[in-house]
């Protein structure tokens, strides 16, 4: 059944992928990437990285709709039929890379294989002495939050740096302005 | 018990890809707008019906929490429609809906 619904998920994937090329309205591709970002979300969980999920759904299905929806709101929302013709070499391009990849990933550890190297190096410590050290029932939050501590907290510290930037260059000149509207019918208001 | 799970997640996954298809055919801004809020409510649904057929409902608060993400999303959205930027809240001349 897992199975079914997983390739169902990735069927999806690859449709809204394809759509949000096709499509020439671009609020409603930024709407598709949206539904892009839940549906790896949900794959993450299905495949039980509940905390990738998590990362996902809140970056890529809310702050990054938001900030796509903030940059249409400064420019148009239709795409140029400039960038629209068919072109042989940027294909080529692509698909080459793209077997590239994959072949690289044959020679990836299969998914959940215990003897990959990743789960060889320090995991074998989380899983024995967590209880004792950190005391915190779910694992992956004691690594997260205790022994990944400082990590975590730079990490925080990044992305509210840039969250804010962007936030100051798209929207950072309207508040300007209404504020200083604001404060000029309050002048008016009191004269 | 897991057959009608598995029953419930099949009938929500099909829910998801009539959702996919009005997102993508939607002539409307509006049409999509709803149509990626109720995806990511189908989303939900299926994280808690995937929790109890795997056997570890502990995806629910998970779950909730997407929910609660999925609503704030979509007032963001609307507000974008609306007004252009999150900021504004006050009745302005420049202001359209399209």
């Amino acid at each position: 059944m897992l199975d079914i619904v997983h390739l169902v998920l990735f069927t999806f994937l690859a449709v809204v992928a394809v759509a949000i090329i096709r499509l020439k309205d671009l609020f409603a591709a930024v709407m598709l990437m949206g539904i892009f970002s839940l549906l790896s979300a949900s794959l993450f969980t299905v495949m039980d990285a509940v905390d990738v999920a998590f990362t996902e759904a809140a970056v890529g299905a809310g702050i990054s709709t938001i900030l796509m929806l903030a940059t249409l709101a400064l420019t148009e929302s239709e795409e140029e039929p400039k960038y629209n013709r068919f072109k042989i070499l940027p294909l080529i391009a692509v698909v080459l890379t793209g077997a590239v990849l994959v072949f690289a990933t044959f020679d990836m550890p299969r998914y959940g294989d215990p003897e990959a190297p990743i789960h060889q190096h320090v995991a074998p410590h989380y899983i024995e002495h967590t209880d004792d050290e950190i005391g915190v029932p779910n694992m992956v939050t004691a690594v997260l939050a205790s022994y990944r501590g400082y990590d975590t907290w730079g990490e925080t510290t990044v992305i509210f740096t840039a969250c804010v930037g962007v936030m100051l260059l798209l929207g950072g000149h309207a508040i300007v302005e209404r504020f200083r509207r604001r404060r000029k019918l309050d002048v008016e208001g009191d004269s | 018990m897991t057959g009608v799970f598995a029953a419930a997640t099949a009938a929500i996954v099909v829910c998801m890809g009539l959702t996919l298809i009005r997102s993508i055919v939607g002539p409307t801004v509006f049409d999509r707008i709803l149509a990626v809020n109720s995806f990511g409510t189908k989303t939900v649904l299926l994280i808690a019906l995937i929790g109890y057929l795997s056997g570890r409902p502990d995806f629910l608060d998970l779950a909730l929490v997407y929910a609660l993400m999925n609503f704030i999303g979509t007032i963001a959205a609307m507000k974008f429609t609306r007004f252009g930027d999150l900021a504004g809240m006050e009745d302005e001349e420049s202001e359209e809906l399209y």
